[in-house]
């Protein structure tokens, strides 16, 4: 049924529908709206005999839901941000130990300089954690990604991490089809889970393992997490069948046929790369986006597919890997090896930095150009840039950066307005 | 009835041996139905008063809960020595995630448990000291204040023994740890307070809080099954010395935790709802120094030139609890 509904609250009833028998959370901006109405839904009887527990910390909200799900019970929880990076040592183990949990991350940056806006610094600070991360295009995925990612999560025994766009999906309201219980319950078998702690059948969970082992465990959990580039779209296509509409899968093309130009691209700038891409075509430009859907795993054969007809690639990413440059434009040219195709990165909505679609416009020319800096960051402000760097130089005792360039940012605004 | 019976005879310690009590009264580890939860082959030091306080505690909260039992276990020497596959000493469901979350997985085992309409299995977690007033202090608070229906053991050995012994919020004020070495103008750990976790756990007002030592196996036994009949948060402290972080003799673990005890070091009790209903009174009371000398941990308290101040200012500690928790009467 359409209902013009928040992408949090829609994310909070698509996980109601999947019937999670233990949430623990703990609030942090942009996630709260979710776990809110969860904690709501929870109290008010909706979500059967589920448990909403408070939690202390992010780190104890991962612990919580690593005993519930070993002890057999479906579970949920939602961070981001400072939050997941808490969390972190929880979110390692819960993966070395198989567990199909489920966590929603509301993209957000990670300070310091502490900002609660979105880009996707926090999820992929993790992406090596072993769970499988998915990322929704508009509040309508993001929905359908949690029904896909319980299904997923509890077939391969392995977390997964369904990441939104923080404020541009979590806070954007939009008409979203919500599915009928009947439906989801028939795409979603109850929990059976492979591992349990039950009086009855007694066993060791979270062993030490030495250097005898540890190779050959690690090598077994990297083989079972690659089942999930097989798993992902047979899921996808199940889901499309009973739900009778696309959502999910490894990663999809958008106008790739005849593409020159690939515009690579995550969540939901995808949907304004899509309006850059359509002019761009207009105009007689030969541009097409892959949006990769599962970057954890990396669908790396498939995107080879997908893009080895193309003569140019141009990533846009809101991380930055500090000293390096891009993230996914790394794996992306991993998967490109020994073709002749140049891949740019760009670094763009860093912090909630918006990303307007004549900027977008602008890249693919600059890219055809061959001006595009490496990595490029978009819409740099260079001035600003300049100026700090030059009173840097100058001055030994600068002062913290941050606030420099706010009240530089504020100078150079009054001055242009 | 068991046939066969373990008996405790500890001469000149002023303890009645298991066989002179009635049967109901003998202690869960002398019936032939004990459950060795923590079972014999794990790979815990000689002497070592943690696997003794495990062994002890989890077989008596296991017949507490009729063998539906699950623990959660902290990173730490129980969980190492217990645990290294494909062998595990635990005959019961165990769970170890990490160091610090262990009162938080517990809460998550109840929860699911809750979930599922399972309240006939109950639910331990365990960890050290370290485990317990430091690095996941955060987690049981947490726990302690939604009063979760989890009851949870430390062992406390005063220190990060399975790292090598290092100092931790337990450790008591002038022991030598290997980060408090017995070196400097100030040798040993600091002159502190310390974290007294069993105060911190009565003032969050959850329904059961007490100390236990190995020195009282029949006392600690008690202890758990009483907590095993509460609802709700519960808390027991359990006093676990390490011949190895303590430099005691192997041999004399019960009688170091004895020394504590007697000494007022380390007082035993038990709270309800944040008031202390109970403690075990002194019988024999010791000087502090008579524990100290035990262990090589406060040797060099000993001199030359022998370190007077520090040792009225433990009898001070001692003196405190014998008066606040009355164990003279």
């Amino acid at each position: 049924m359409l209902a013009q509904i928040e992408g949090s609250q829609a994310v909070a009833e698509s996980v109601v529908l999947c019937r999670p028998e233990v949430i623990a959370a703990y609030p942090i901006s942009p996630q709260t709206h979710i776990v809110e109405r969860l904690s709501r839904m929870v109290k008010h009887g909706d979500v059967g005999r589920c448990q909403y527990l408070n939690v202390e910390s992010e780190f104890a909200a991962l612990s919580v839901l690593i005993g519930a799900s070993a002890t057999g019970a479906r579970t949920y929880t939602a961070t981001t941000s400072q939050g997941l990076l808490f969390m972190a040592e929880a979110v390692y183990n819960a993966a070395g130990l198989g567990l199909p949990i489920v966590m929603t991350i509301a993209n957000r940056a990670v300070g310091a300089p502490i900002n609660i806006w979105n880009d996707h610094s926090d999820s992929m600070a993790l992406r090596d954690a072993g769970w499988v991360q998915l990322y929704a295009e508009t509040n309508q995925e993001a929905a359908d990604l949690h029904i896909q990612a319980f299904r997923l999560a509890e077939e391969l025994s392995c977390p997964v991490m369904v990441c939104m766009d923080g404020y541009i999906l979590t806070h954007a309201y939009e008409a979203v089809d919500m599915p009928a219980q009947s439906l989801v319950d028939a795409f979603l078998p109850p929990y059976s889970p492979v591992q349990v702690l039950d009086p009855k059948a007694p066993i060791s969970i979270g062993a030490m393992v030495g250097p005898e082992a540890f190779t050959e465990v690690k090598y077994l959990a990297h083989h079972q997490y690659l089942r999930a580039l097989a798993l992902i779209p047979e899921v996808a296509g199940a889901f499309a069948q009973q739900f009778q509409r696309l959502s999910g899968g490894l990663c999809s093309p958008y106008r790739m046929e005849g593409a020159s130009i690939a515009v690579v691209a995550l969540g939901s700038v995808i949907g304004t790369i899509k309006e850059a891409i359509d002019e761009l075509r207009l105009d007689g430009i030969a541009v097409g986006c892959v949006k990769i859907g599962c970057y954890r795993p990396f669908p790396m054969v498939q995107l080879r597919g997908t893009l080895e007809g193309v003569t140019r690639v141009i990533v846009v990413e809101k991380d930055l890997a500090v000293g390096m440059g891009g993230i996914v434009s790394a794996d992306v040219r991993m998967a490109l090896q020994g073709l002749p195709i140049p891949i740019h990165t760009v670094i763009a909505g860093l912090g909630g930095r918006s990303i307007p679609k004549s900027s977008l416009k602008q890249m693919v020319q600059d890219a055809r150009a061959e001006r595009l800096s490496e990595p490029h960051f978009l819409d740099l402000n260079r001035t600003v840039i300049d100026n700090e760097l030059m009173r840097r130089r100058d001055q030994r005792q600068a002062g913290p950066m941050a606030e420099q360039v706010i009240r530089a940012v504020n100078a150079i605004g009054t001055k242009v307005v | 009835m068991p046939e066969q019976r373990i008996k405790f005879y500890q001469t000149g310690t002023y303890t009645a041996g298991n066989r002179l009590l009635n049967e109901e009264a003998r202690t869960v580890q002398s019936r032939m139905d004990r459950t060795n939860s923590l079972n014999s082959g794990h790979r815990a030091c000689q002497g070592c008063g943690e696997a003794l306080g495990a062994r002890y505690a989890v077989d008596a909260a296991m017949r507490a809960a009729h063998d539906r039992l699950i623990a959660v276990n902290a990173t730490g020497c129980l969980e190492v020595f217990s645990s290294p596959y494909p062998e595990s000493a635990w005959q019961i469901p165990w769970m170890h995630s990490v160091f610090g979350n262990a009162p938080a997985v517990a809460s998550g085992v109840a929860a699911a448990l809750r979930a599922k309409g399972r309240e006939d299995v109950k639910v331990i977690a365990q960890g050290g000291d370290g485990a317990t007033v430091d690095i996941g202090f955060g987690c049981l608070s947490g726990m302690f204040e939604r009063n979760d229906d989890v009851l949870y053991l430390c062992y406390d050995n005063e220190a990060y023994m399975n790292t090598g012994i290092q100092r931790s919020g337990a450790t008591p004020p002038f022991a030598r740890t290997n980060t408090t070495q017995a070196v400097g103008e100030t040798p040993g750990n600091l002159p502190s307070t310390g974290k007294n976790l069993p105060r911190i756990a009565m003032a969050h007002g959850i329904p059961y809080v007490a100390t236990a030592s190995v020195a009282d196996l029949h006392d600690l036994e008690a202890k758990v099954t009483r907590a095993m009949a509460v609802q709700g948060a519960r808390y027991l402290h359990i006093h676990v010395p390490c011949p190895l972080g303590w430099g005691s003799d192997p041999a004399h673990t019960i009688k170091v935790a004895r020394m504590a005890v007697e000494s007022g070091l380390f007082p035993l009790f038990e709270a309800q709802f944040g008031t202390v209903v109970d403690r075990m009174p002194i019988r024999h009371k010791v000087s502090v120094e008579q524990y100290l000398e035990l262990q090589d941990r406060f040797k060099h308290l000993f001199g030359p030139p022998r370190n007077t101040d520090a040792i009225a200012a433990i009898q001070a500690i001692a003196d405190a609890n014998i008066a606040t928790y009355g164990l003279t009467a």
